[in-house]
């Protein structure tokens, strides 16, 4: 029985992992309608970012504000300057735009790093055991599961209960109007595109302890990310939070109790809930 | 739109006029010049290994200079892309032959690569030498195939008679899902069997598989004596290895038995920790003590960088330029498919890595095959040899 929770617990953690890394994706993809198939390369940047400045000595937990302010900027400059030239274009162009840049991103990182694994330094308190009510579990997975739901809550509120969130749930919905009572849609869209970037720079950060860095990462990851958007429905942070654990879950419970067929159990689950929900859990319908 | 398509057909059709009419390697080779066609996955996933074979062949050449027998040896590289590609691997190494007049080929990574070239090597009879693609049958497919890496069976089978031998009762397997992993699984099963242990549970994972928690606690529930593993290396190695530390499988009294290529010289670093007591099987560690070792170390940096840590694959293409040059040597300079495969076969070499020699027979490696245990030696974490099996051939081969 105990084992089962220990499963459960890791599975939640991975979940989280899965959360963190997804749900910017699913700000841009849902909110602003905009397929952005380069949030893996904005996770790199992140994560190769957060590898250079704790090499060079930046405490860790220091390292993961910095790596979401100067993601977030980056994801900005992109947005101003060939992004927003994309919002009105086809869905293709804009996947096409995306990956092109997923490459050139995974490109780069491979002239700049080289195509070896990195790995990151992190502090000796983030990566011992603690038992915790019977469980042993690691204090890294932890540390996983409590910024997962930091960052949760902090983006509910940011969307349902601020004045931004309003505006930008009004500007998606009808940006004629919106512009016509005054909101800045340019701005408010660069912002939340800056977000999305910066949210996928953390989970890129807190990523490599448990998945490592390569320049493939840009695109090695991005099925994953879009199966929680697609099964949590996108623009819902409720949603990408529910599928993201949902996966973890099921997953390590799937490998655990029946490994034959575990590893593949949750693409079948993708298919049943998109054939039931084809908009995702708490998808609006388009 | 037409336009765009206009454009689009102008572009194509000069980049195909510039790939094949007026590219100087077309030109066919001047007599006297020994051309290697090269084959390494050099973009994407496994970007990281083929810079390892690279780095190899050109730490051989700075130490034994671009010329055989008075021959200028001329390398031509092209990028196979890592496995799933064996279809590029195959047309690869058929340009190589038709266009660069290639004499030998020396490549395959992965063994869909060199299966797919293998019908092509006896057409245009020319010799191949493997760098790596470690399945057992590979050289059966073509007898113009000769392999200067290793076998998955040499190593599992090699760790499997060890464990029987050495109180290990009781084991688990686990390995991933694709060919290489049942070769291992195979024969460590295989051997470990015949020397009185028994299997008591076994499961193959994904081949990308990143979290091996919950396979893992089914391990410890199982309570075997040890764990042998086999995955495919890179980063799906490291996050393994790093998990199987979390669960704390040495805390629950299970030993960790891998393949030696799960814990290559390279990723120790990102394993850490992960390495302490881990019992391994492999064909070479940086720390061999020979002079031939210390001698190709110290030509790697020099190509590679100070900080650069060789692993078996840049030995291996290492040892693939010795084995040509040395054949080329014994032949009396000529290079024709016959000769040269005559030279191979019985050869020895003195590679970094012990004394190897090429099977007549099977044209397999048979080399000494080292049981390590992870240890921090002077703040590094390292495998340290503490049992040698001498002259291992392929068992794969033998058995029959």
């Amino acid at each position: 029985m105990s084992s089962l929770v220990a499963v459960l617990v890791d599975g939640v953690a991975y979940g989280m992992l899965l959360f963190l890394s997804a749900v910017g994706l699913s700000v841009t993809l849902g909110l602003m309608r905009f397929i952005n198939l380069a949030h893996g390369a904005f996770a790199m940047v992140g994560a190769y970012l957060a590898v250079v400045v704790v090499a060079a000595g930046l405490p860790f937990l220091l390292a993961l504000p910095l790596v979401f302010v100067v993601v977030g900027a980056f994801g900005i400059a992109i947005e101003r300057t060939a992004i927003r030239h994309l919002y009105r274009r086809s869905a293709l162009e804009q996947v096409l735009f995306s990956i092109g840049l997923a490459f050139a991103l995974g490109a780069l990182a491979n002239l700049i790093f080289g195509p070896q694994q990195q790995a990151i330094q992190t502090p000796a308190w983030l990566t011992g055991r603690v038992a915790l009510a019977g469980l042993d579990i690691t204090s890294y997975r932890l540390f996983l599961i409590a910024m997962g739901a930091a960052t949760a809550i902090a983006l509910i509120y940011l969307f349902e209960h601020t004045l931004f969130g309003a505006r930008i749930r009004a500007a998606v919905d009808n940006r004629r109007a919106a512009e016509g009572i005054g909101i800045q849609v340019e701005r408010l869209f660069a912002l939340t595109f800056g977000l999305g970037a910066a949210l996928a720079g953390l989970g890129g950060a807190l990523s490599v302890e448990m998945l490592g860095l390569d320049p493939a990462f840009a695109l090695k990851y991005l099925t994953m990310l879009l199966m929680v958007v697609a099964i949590g429905g996108a623009g819902s942070i409720e949603g990408s939070l529910l599928a993201a654990l949902g996966l973890g879950t099921i997953d390590a419970l799937f490998k655990y109790l029946l490994p034959e067929a575990g590893g593949f159990v949750i693409f079948g689950l993708l298919v049943a809930v998109l054939l039931v929900k084809p908009a995702g859990l708490k998808g609006r319908a388009a | 739109m037409n336009g765009d398509f206009g454009w689009a057909l102008r572009a194509a059709t000069f980049g195909l006029a510039l790939a094949t009419g007026f590219s100087p390697a077309a030109a066919p080779a001047a007599d006297g010049k020994l051309i290697v066609g090269v084959i390494l996955p050099l973009s994407g996933t496994f970007a990281n290994e083929g810079r390892q074979y690279e780095q190899g062949i050109a730490a051989y050449q700075k130490l034994n200079g671009k010329t055989v027998a008075g021959q200028p040896v001329e390398i031509v590289t092209r990028d196979d892309q890592g496995p799933g590609s064996g279809d590029l691997a195959r047309r690869l190494t058929q340009e190589l032959i038709l266009r660069d007049k290639a004499d030998v080929i020396i490549g395959y990574s992965f063994t869909p690569n060199a299966m797919s070239a293998a019908s092509l090597l006896g057409e245009a009879k020319r010799p191949a030498i493997i760098v790596n693609a470690a399945t057992s049958i590979i050289t059966e497919r073509s007898p113009y195939f000769v392999r200067v890496s290793w076998t998955l069976p040499q190593s599992a089978a090699t760790l499997g008679d060890w464990a029987a031998k050495n109180g290990i009762k009781t084991v688990y397997t686990m390995v991933s899902d694709y060919a290489p992993g049942i070769d291992a699984e195979t024969w460590f099963k295989k051997a470990f069997i015949a020397g009185g242990g028994q299997v008591v549970g076994e499961v193959r994972t994904p081949v990308t598989s990143m979290e091996y928690a919950p396979y893992l606690q089914r391990v410890i529930e199982a309570k075997p004596d040890a764990l042998f593993a086999f995955n495919p290396g890179g980063d799906v190695s490291v996050a393994f290895m790093k998990a199987a530390r979390e669960r704390n499988l040495a805390g629950a009294g299970i030993k960790l038995l891998v393949t030696g290529d799960v814990v290559e010289d390279n990723s120790l670093s990102l394993i850490g920790e992960g390495l302490d007591g881990v019992i391994s099987a492999h064909h070479y560690q940086s720390g061999i003590a020979s002079a031939e070792n210390e001698r190709f170390i110290k030509a790697y940096k020099e190509v590679a960088g100070a900080e650069a840590i060789p692993n078996f694959r840049a030995v291996q293409a290492y040892d693939a330029m010795d084995l040509l040059y040395k054949a080329v040597a014994k032949a009396g300079g000529k290079t024709d498919a016959t000769a040269l495969l005559e030279a191979m076969k019985g050869i020895t070499l003195a590679s970094p890595r012990g004394t190897i020699t090429i099977d007549p027979q099977t044209r397999d490696v048979v080399q000494d095959v080292y049981i390590r245990r992870g240890e921090k030696v002077d703040g590094r974490w390292q495998n340290r040899t503490f049992e040698t099996y001498k002259a291992v051939a392929d068992p794969g081969k033998t058995a029959r």
